[in-house]
């Protein structure tokens, strides 16, 4: 590597970032809210260690109930062998780490459901015209509508349908999943579909000239050539889920990173500004390390490793 | 050449296909009829787009003849099947699979149940070392050369086992040396294994070298099987000693003279012809069909 390449690769972007940063600190000052002057960089940074601090803190208080209500029980039972002892869990309020796990949680269950729905029915219309020309009118219907749009409609069916004494999720869990499924389904079908569609024309005689039964097909001649589409479906997708899931959660007032910004909107103290911001940022890192992991798994996948894959 | 009990091996049987296109039916082959016998190594030659992949395609069963078929040992073909393997114009090998592995897939495919698991292995391996390529088993194909990745496809018909080979201009995008190297492996191997073969083939010297017969058609739209020559060339052949031979000249010029000559392309052969060839776009003559094939005779001799 040349001097030109070291700077273009190492220097450049932290320059990107420095300037970003002081224009951010110089300005924001300058700007006063009814919840005081926009923060700088500095500030927010001040609110994250006060969110981990928080976080730690309730980390703490859980740890002390539950060992204050095991010593409890055992004194309970010590004094009365069948003694009935309630073992209750702990209700927190979710901090903001909290709030990142289940965001992930969510977008994950969403995302990787979808994909077990979208890729096969897309290797099917891939293969089938008749397949195809079915799904093609609902594809074209639905994918244009926002994700959003859908969320009263999967709130209600959620409420209805998932009715159990004892649920293993969380109502409001499974509405935000399920709008997350929604908003992936498309781009992945709709990718595979094309890939799938477009495998060489060779490759098919070849595969007609063996006679490869319907399986061996898929395996050998359509996951591989479609390997890249399938991938690129899957990206967008996840991309999209991200940031959709981060409005649904913000509108349905859902556990997670946008029911945190939502809160501190309406709680409205000094820091608020500030702990969005940090929210902000951190939204954007893990978009950003999704969309990087799914280009970890693609370059696991595809058998072209020499690709440049961006 | 072999004679059998069997003298209706190949039957190409008056077939004739149309394709469908914007303007209606392009009927590209008319009443083809050929007849080839067991072992027997049968060049098709003649001008680009004439239908010769076409006619290779009726008989691997890709297309389906519109009218007339193909019997193959008493059966009639009308669909693909592993044993009439087929060499494709580009060799088609799967790229995500080494070449060990791609033959392995059509191994796997034909012998599943015959064989066992390291008598494949060895198959696989004998078949690669037929075509010289066991020194490079274990590479995919785009770590390897256009030559090697042909023998590769080779090695794959030829690990099938199959009654008929197809070959659809095997050599077509080689090297002189490569290509000259490959088809004195295809005769040593043709004359081992006595399979039958099929090429397509633009080249002369090719085609006179390799076959018992030379099947030259004729130009399209509804091309068809315009004359057949016999190649009485003794076996083995030596390129260096065939050149001189009165028999490989007259083939040679048997040839040439059929497709320059008698059957050569309107706008190439005389002036006058080239003046009605512009004037195409005027009449009724379709002027985009002489446009490709123009393209493609430059291309060719680029
Ligand atoms: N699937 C198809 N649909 C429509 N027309 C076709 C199709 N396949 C071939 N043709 C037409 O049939 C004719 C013969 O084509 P073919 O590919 O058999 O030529 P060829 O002799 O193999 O040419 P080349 O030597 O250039 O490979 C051409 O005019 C071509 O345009
Ligand atoms: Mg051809």
């Amino acid at each position: 590597m040349n001097t030109r390449q070291l700077f273009q690769t190492f220097a450049a972007p932290f320059l990107g970032i420095l300037l970003f940063l002081a224009i951010w600190q110089v300005g924001a000052p300058k700007i006063v809210t009814s919840l005081g002057a926009v923060p700088g960089p500095v500030q927010v940074f001040e609110q994250f260690e006060g969110l981990l601090t928080e976080h730690q803190a309730a980390r703490q208080k859980e740890v002390d109930f539950y060992q204050r209500q095991q010593e409890r029980n055992t004194e309970t039972l010590k004094e009365d062998p069948n003694a009935e002892v309630s073992i209750r869990p702990y209700t927190g309020k979710a901090t903001f780490f909290d709030q990142i796990l289940t965001s992930i949680v969510t977008v994950m269950t969403g995302f990787v459901l979808a994909g077990f729905i979208a890729i096969p029915l897309g290797i099917v219309a891939g293969l089938s015209q008749t397949v195809y020309s079915a799904l093609n009118p609902l594809i074209q219907l639905f994918k244009p509508v926002s994700p959003l749009a859908w969320l009263p409609i999967v709130t209600m069916i959620v409420s209805a349908v998932y009715v159990t004494d004892n649920p293993a999720f969380d109502k409001s869990f499974i509405t935000s999943a399920l709008t997350v499924l929604l908003c992936c389904l498309w781009p992945t079908i709709i990718n595979t579909t094309v890939g799938v569609a477009n495998i060489s024309k060779d490759l098919q005689n070849v595969s007609k000239v063996l006679r490869l039964s319907w399986w061996t097909h898929v395996r050998k001649i359509v996951l591989p050539s479609a390997i890249p589409m399938i991938f690129t479906g899957l990206r967008l997708s996840l991309g999209i889920a991200w940031m959709v899931l981060i409005a649904a959660e913000m509108l349905a007032q859902n556990p997670g990173l946008g029911k945190f910004v939502w809160d501190e909107f309406q709680n409205g103290s000094s820091n608020s500004l500030g702990r969005i911001m940090v929210a902000v940022i951190v939204i954007g890192l893990i978009g950003f390390a999704l969309d990087r992991g799914m280009l970890f798994l693609q370059r696991h996948f595809s058998w072209d490793k020499s690709l440049a894959l961006r | 050449m072999t004679t059998s009990n069997h003298p209706d091996h190949l039957l190409i049987s008056q077939v004739s296909i149309d394709f469908p296109t914007p303007k209606g039916p392009f009927r590209a082959l008319d009443k083809v009829n050929l007849r080839i016998e067991k072992g027997e190594f049968v060049s098709i030659i003649g001008h680009s787009g004439c239908g010769k992949s076409t006619v290779l395609n009726i008989v691997a069963g890709l297309y389906q003849a519109t009218e007339g078929g193909v019997i193959l040992d008493g059966r009639e073909v009308n669909e693909p099947g592993p044993e009439r393997a087929v060499v494709f114009q580009n060799h088609s090998l799967l790229p995500w699979l080494t070449a060990y592995e791609n033959v392995e897939l059509a191994v796997k495919q034909v012998f599943k149940g015959k064989k066992s698991r390291a008598e494949m292995k060895e198959w696989i391996e004998h078949n690669l070392t037929l075509v010289h390529m066991d020194h490079a088993m274990h590479k995919r194909p785009d770590e390897i050369s256009g030559g090697m990745k042909q023998r590769v496809g080779i090695a794959r018909a030829l690990a099938m086992e199959p009654q008929v080979l197809l070959l659809d201009e095997p050599f077509g995008a080689l090297d002189a040396l490569t290509r000259a190297h490959l088809q004195d492996s295809m005769m040593e191997i043709q004359s081992t294994l006595g399979n039958t073969v099929i090429m397509i083939t633009h080249d002369v010297d090719e085609a006179v070298l390799l076959s018992d017969r030379i099947v030259m058609m004729t130009n399209g739209p509804a091309a068809t099987v315009g004359e057949i020559l016999d190649v009485n060339l003794p076996r083995p052949r030596n390129r260096v000693e065939m050149a001189e031979m009165p028999e490989y000249i007259r083939c040679r010029h048997a040839v040439l003279q059929f497709l320059y000559e008698r059957h050569g392309r309107k706008e190439a052969s005389t002036p006058k012809a080239k003046v009605a060839a512009a004037s195409a776009d005027e009449e009724s003559e379709p002027a985009k069909g002489n446009v490709v094939t123009m393209s493609k005779v430059t291309a060719k001799a680029a």
